[in-house]
């Protein structure tokens, strides 16, 4: 398997450097020619959200402590056309401390909870609109997830970053260090989250610089995570879906050993999302997966 | 930095519509590099599209308005609204690239360059509906744009255009630049200023347009210039283009305005050699200069940026008097808090609830003495009045030389700018308290007859009118083919241009707050006491934000921030992402009406009686002006004047 991952991988990376190399001499420049070649994608008739997973253990750890969630759903028909998504990346905290337990309870409860409160718009016949709005119910989502971890494992905490899709809206609650991202077909990636660790926020303060950040002794420390503390301020906003471009959501396992340029090209090279998934994280145990890995990726198109 | 063309470069095609014959002296300036150019120009213009033509199932052809360098521009009719004469502009671009990987790279161009424009969004420039490709053929569907091209008005004018008619244009024209220059995540460099490229559109308004679509359908040579010679500027011809070449080009633009001479016939960069009060001496000495700076040769010697340039020449407006308001005398009236005079003030016979609007230099405004005024903007005399039958309280709008005005009498009066004669009316069932809204040929105004009505602009005739729960006195809002429009039950309507209900919201209490949106989000407030932000698309809640009370006050969009007022007295900051609240403002009564921001401010009147102006990014009190009644209305910010009505019968001019 390993040696599999690391053929992928390497198989993988030298044709990139070589276009790189001729470039120069080509009228078009390496991003454009990208761009041209995912826009050739085929165009649907149908919007419709589609999505990929990935997830390892890393090489040195034993234990997983990520959880993550990915639901997609497609309805359409006469009364119109409603692409539904929640996806969810968890990160537990503390070997220890159950973190497995935290991060699991997370996902559960908020995807439960939210899908409770979709229910009977989505699958019965209900003529009103929902009047909660999407930000509300992902802040009472965060809140029950906050008082589950509380009872189920107590003392542990976790990282969370959920983003609920209807429509072209995304909604995201966000705690803790896990990131979403906007990645874009012309090359371009987009964290849309903000860490809540502390070296994030020295480097906001402008107490290090990025380059101190990458090599900061304690990068691992939260200053806000889902099961600690007695009040949670989640970062809760919505924004529009990229088209063309894709949603990638996943734990430091991934940003944090792998650099943003080659999640990029992972992502762009790949046929489909699964093996862009599948990409990510052998790049992460390419580099010494020195932690736990998570990753979804979800596009919306037509 | 990424420019908002491609590396496709050619002189010789550069889309001149109106003036045939002068492209072919420009089609012998090639450049050596592209000599080898191989376009099918020597040909006549390849197949046009005859009318009668119905393109993609859906566009009737009527009739060719423009020949460019890869093919015809169209008005066309969309047919996807049967009971609206929707006009679309139908751009065609014809690939004749022998070798299909170029073809295909040209198609994949287009595209961009089409999804790139579909992200604009500024009332200067046309909105994108549709584009696709047919065989060899791509076409883009663009807004119509009721109007003439700059150069056309040149060189139709007998004479020299009025320095102050060009200056308001080029300011104008700033803005969009300003606007395209801060681009995120890059900066979008137009590349082609010059007057066939400015459409004034019926209301006298500049739209730019030909982003350069055109040009990605040059044959593939490489090579880095595009523009227009003699308005773009050296280094353009280097292949630099920054914001700067922009700024050059308005500036050889407003020089080919008032002194007629076509730079296109001149030798390159000789602007300095014809000084604009050479040939026209009623340009004025301070307008010179600021042209001659935009057009210095080195691009570190221009104005640093569109806005700068703006600021210049709204500068000069106010010296030279194209702006007369501002070189007014002190004037009578209630001095404000902190000494602000009013620069002047025009007292009607009864209560002022509305807002008014501006056109040309009249500033027009409904009144409860029932009639609707017409003032000179600058000095604020009275130039007509036109009698309804009752007080009007909405806000005129304008359209092709027309005022719309909704009023008590439950008639939609439509009334002639200029002499202030009826040209029809529109009756409803019950008195009207809603704005009329103009869009794609048609008015759409909401009454307390518990209908939404479509008038069709020409006839003045109903074509439908969508029924609601009880009256409707918020401003319909349309966006992508939809009307937005709330009624006094809480309900909220999403309607399609052929009156069918696409969707429903309901909120708790009345939405008399009328809609603005962006196509991420609807924005209006409610008596519920809530701000709502809903999906335009299905009309589920992004968020909802709670107000201290009630609100009928219609929000403001700017930036990432969504301003509000409210029963309670505040005027909210929301941010739109997150709907945290930014800030607040307390005034001492009721906020009615609603915010607006101009450059960094944000104006708003309160039953208190005072206008406030507030730092808009912080809510900090900057001034304020006090009337001697509660002010319900919105103000109108324009070339920096603040217009304001109030229940002391007045109408005020500020300054901004």
């Amino acid at each position: 398997m390993d040696k599999f991952f690391r053929w992928l991988f390497g198989n993988k990376k030298s044709p990139a450097t070589n276009t790189q190399d001729t470039a120069n001499t080509a009228p078009l420049s390496e991003q454009q020619i990208q761009a041209i070649v995912n826009n050739q994608n085929p165009r649907y008739d149908l919007q419709q959200l589609v999505s990929g997973c990935g997830q390892s253990v890393g090489k040195q750890r034993e234990l997983n402590e990520d959880s993550l969630l990915a639901l997609t759903t497609t309805m359409a028909g006469n009364s119109g056309n409603l692409p539904f998504g929640l996806y969810i990346v968890a990160d537990g905290m503390g070997g220890h401390q159950f973190g497995e337990v935290a991060s699991n309870a997370a996902i559960r409860t908020v995807a439960g909870y939210v899908l409770r409160k979709f229910h009977p718009y989505l699958f019965q016949v209900k003529t009103d609109t929902m009047d909660e709005s999407f930000q509300e119910i992902m802040q009472t989502a965060v809140g029950e997830a906050q008082r589950a971890i509380q009872r189920e494992a107590p003392g542990s905490g976790t990282t969370l970053t959920a983003a609920l899709v209807v429509g072209q809206q995304i909604t995201v609650a966000h705690v803790g260090d896990s990131r979403a991202y906007f990645v874009f077909p012309d090359g371009r990636i987009e964290p849309i989250t903000r860490d809540h660790s502390l070296v994030k926020r020295l480097e906001e303060l402008g107490h290090i610089t990025p380059e101190e950040a990458a090599n900061y002794p304690h990068r691992n420390v939260l200053y806000r995570a889902l099961g600690q503390g007695e009040i949670l301020d989640p970062d809760i906003f919505t924004v529009g879906f990229p088209q063309p471009g894709y949603l990638m959501i996943c734990s430091d396992g991934l940003w944090g050993v792998v650099a943003e340029q080659d999640l990029v090209r992972s992502i762009v090279d790949a046929p489909n999302l699964q093996r862009a998934c599948q990409n990510l994280v052998s790049a992460a145990n390419a580099a010494g997966g020195p932690d736990n890995i998570s990753v979804i990726l979800v596009q919306l198109i037509g | 930095m990424k420019t908002k063309g491609f590396w496709v470069v050619v002189k010789h095609g550069t889309a001149n519509y109106n003036l045939p014959n002068r492209r072919i002296s420009l089609e012998t300036r090639i450049f050596p590099e592209l000599s080898d150019d191989q376009g099918d120009q020597g040909s006549s213009t390849p197949r046009q599209l005859q009318a009668g033509v119905l393109l993609a199932k859906r566009y009737a052809i009527q009739e060719v308005i423009g020949i460019g360098g890869m093919g015809s521009v169209y008005r066309a009719r969309d047919m996807h609204f049967p009971n609206v004469t929707k006009l679309v502009a139908v751009k065609e671009m014809i690939n004749t690239a022998p070798d299909p990987l170029v073809r295909e790279t040209i198609v994949q161009n287009f595209e961009r360059e089409a999804n790139l424009l579909a992200t604009l969004h500024h009332p200067s420039i046309p909105r994108i509906f549709d584009y696709f490709s047919l065989e060899s053929r791509s076409y883009l569907v663009l807004e119509f744009i009721h109007g003439k091209d700059m150069e056309t008005i040149i060189n139709e004018a007998n004479g020299f255009l009025p320095e102050h008619q060009i200056l308001s244009w080029a300011i104008e024209l700033c803005d969009v630049l300003e606007y395209l220059h801060s681009h995120k995540p890059d900066p979008i460099i137009f590349r082609d200023m010059k007057p066939s490229n400015v459409m004034i559109n019926s209301n006298g308004d500049v739209m730019l347009v030909d982003f350069g679509i055109a040009k990605v359908f040059q044959s593939g040579i490489k090579g880095t210039m595009i523009g227009t010679e003699g308005y773009s500027p050296p280094e353009q011809y280097r292949g630099e283009a920054t914001p700067a070449a922009d700024i050059y080009a308005l500036g050889a633009t407003i020089h080919h305005a008032l002194t007629r001479r076509d730079p296109r016939l001149e030798p390159p960069f000789s602007f300095a050699e014809r000084p604009m009060r050479r040939i026209n001496p009623a340009v004025s000495a301070e307008l010179e200069t600021v042209v001659n700076m935009a057009l210095e040769y080195a691009p570190e010697s221009r104005f640093r940026s569109a806005a700068d340039m703006k600021q210049a020449l709204v500068t000069v407006a106010r010296k030279t008097g194209a702006l007369v308001r501002l070189a007014a005398g002190p004037q009578t009236g209630p001095v404000g808090v902190g000494g602000i005079k009013p620069l002047w003030s025009f007292k009607c016979e009864d209560e002022i609830r509305g807002t008014p609007s501006i056109f040309q230099g009249s500033l027009y405004i409904g009144c409860y003495d029932n009639n609707l005024y017409s003032l000179n903007a600058a000095d604020g005399k009275f130039q007509w009045k036109y009698p309804a039958d009752g007080g009007i309280v909405s806000r005129p709008a304008l359209f092709d030389g027309n005022i719309y005005v909704g009023s008590e009498d439950k008639r939609l009066h439509v009334v002639s700018a200029r002499s202030g004669k009826v040209v029809w009316t529109y009756y409803t069932d019950g008195p009207i308290r809603s704005s009329p809204r103009i869009a794609e040929g048609h008015v759409f105004i909401g009454s307390d007859d518990r209908h939404l009505h479509a008038v069709n602009l020409n006839t003045g005739r109903m074509v439908w009118r969508f029924e609601a729960a009880d009256p409707i006195r918020s401003t319909p809002f349309v966006q992508n083919e939809l009307v937005y429009v709330g009624c006094e039950t809480g309900d909220y309507y999403a309607v399609d241009f052929r009156g069918d209900l696409k969707w429903r919201f309901r909120a708790k209490r009345a939405v008399t707050s009328s809609t603005v949106g962006t196509p991420q989000a609807l924005f209006f407030s409610s008596v519920d006491g809530t701000l709502y932000a809903l999906d335009p698309r299905n009309g589920w809640v992004i968020w909802r934000f709670r107000l201290g009370k009630a609100s009928i006050s219609t929000p403001c969009l700017v930036d990432d921030m969504v301003f509000v007022g409210a029963a309670d007295g505040f005027i909210y900051a929301v941010e739109i992402k997150t709907s945290k609240e930014v800030w607040r403002f307390r005034t001492e009564h009721q906020v009615n009406g609603s915010p607006v921001v101009f450059k960094d401010s944000l104006y708003c009147g309160s039953v208190d009686g005072n206008l406030y102006c507030l730092e808009y990014r912080t809510g900090r009190l900057r001034w304020k002006f006090g009337t001697e009644g509660p002010i319900t209305g919105t103000p109108l910010v324009y070339d920096d004047i603040v217009y304001i009505g109030s229940t002391d019968h007045k109408v005020y001019a500020l300054l901004a």
